[in-house]
């Protein structure tokens, strides 16, 4: 029957190697380290950035600093209220510690970088201006001027 | 060598990565905040004409007003374009200022402001969405600028000629000092 080797007409299909299968999921994981970044700090704010469609991308992630402004988590709502909270690095903050958030951030960064330190306003789409304001007024105050307000990409 | 292991332990970066790290790029609308004015400094108003200012005023309840007449937001795009180019030379509108734009000449800039000004209420969903019609005003005055000029889309200029552009039409949005009124 078989065009090939008269001896054995066993039809035998071969063990799959799985010999690529680490090949392709090397790649998978070279994929996704290259295209995500870490995660630094856990959200302890819920945050749904507004939708805009002029948004620009950010150039240098490693220079930015995050302000997430919204309401906190269910699980923190028990305890911090479901008024709207400014969110520094991992705990809640006032107004009055971003001006030493911002020196450290500073400190962080390379002297020569520092001019283009850029302040990431994430706040979600449903908090008043009022708290953004004050925000913005104490970046204004620290000198750091040079701001982002977080936004999606509307599709049109 | 018995490599069959080796997926196993690929997958538990993989998993390690997927849970650790987040995707998606960081996009935004870029401003610069004016500096703070010096306390010991003498706040002295700058004479701007009142011609070459809009002032765009959001209120609480995210109405907009365009000047002197309240406006719907799908409006503020034209209106604005309108302000800013000012094609018929209206002496209500902003005037212009020949000035000799290296690399490319003489071109009559305008001097018109935007004065972007909210309440404490507004909402920053309606704020973002003012914030992105006035960039998007100034982006579409650009583009035309450079199909005019270079037969391209603003953003597929080279830098030089992007500069050049942006110094032709400048985005000249300014907010505000914040007022108090009615502390929520």
């Amino acid at each position: 029957m078989s065009k090939f080797g008269g001896s054995n007409n066993k039809k035998e299909v071969p063990a799959m190697t799985s010999s690529s299968l680490s090949d392709i999921v090397f790649m998978l994981l070279f994929f996704f380290m290259v295209t995500t970044q870490m995660r630094e700090t856990e959200n302890k704010v819920m945050v749904k950035v507004p939708e805009a469609s002029e948004v620009v991308k950010l150039e240098r992630k490693d220079l930015n600093s995050y302000i997430n402004i919204g309401t906190p988590i269910p699980a923190m709502q028990a305890q911090y209220g479901t008024d709207a909270r400014i969110q520094l690095n991992d705990s809640f903050k006032t107004t009055d510690d971003i001006r030493d958030f911002i020196a450290a951030e500073r400190d962080s960064k390379s002297e020569a970088d520092r001019q283009f330190m850029t302040v990431s306003i994430r706040a979600d789409q449903d908090v008043r201006m009022g708290i953004v304001t004050d925000v913005k007024q104490e970046l204004r105050r620290c000198s750091a001027l040079k701001i982002m307000y977080s936004a999606r990409k509307t599709g049109n | 060598m018995n490599t069959s292991s080796t997926a196993d332990i690929a997958f538990l970066l993989l998993c390690y990565f997927l849970m650790t790290t987040t995707m998606g790029s960081q996009t935004g609308l870029s401003r610069r905040l004016p500096p703070m004015p010096d306390q010991t400094q003498k706040v002295e108003d700058q004479k701007v004409n009142r011609r070459n200012i809009i002032v765009v005023r959001i209120n609480s309840a995210d109405r907009i007003l365009a000047g002197s007449d309240p406006i719907d937001i799908s409006q503020l795009k034209d209106k604005i374009k309108e302000f800013l180019i000012n094609p018929t030379d209206n002496p209500n509108l902003p005037e212009k200022e020949v000035q000799d734009i290296e690399g490319f000449g003489p071109y009559a800039v305008s001097k018109g402001v935007i004065s972007l000004q909210n309440d404490r209420g507004t909402s920053y969903q309606a704020y973002i969405a003012v914030q992105n019609e006035l960039v998007k005003a100034i982006n579409e005055i650009r583009d035309d600028f450079s199909m005019r000029n270079y037969n391209k889309k603003f953003a597929f200029l080279d830098e030089e000629k992007q500069d050049i552009v942006k110094k032709a039409i400048p985005q000249n949005i300014s907010e505000a000092e914040p007022k108090d009124v009615a502390k929520r």
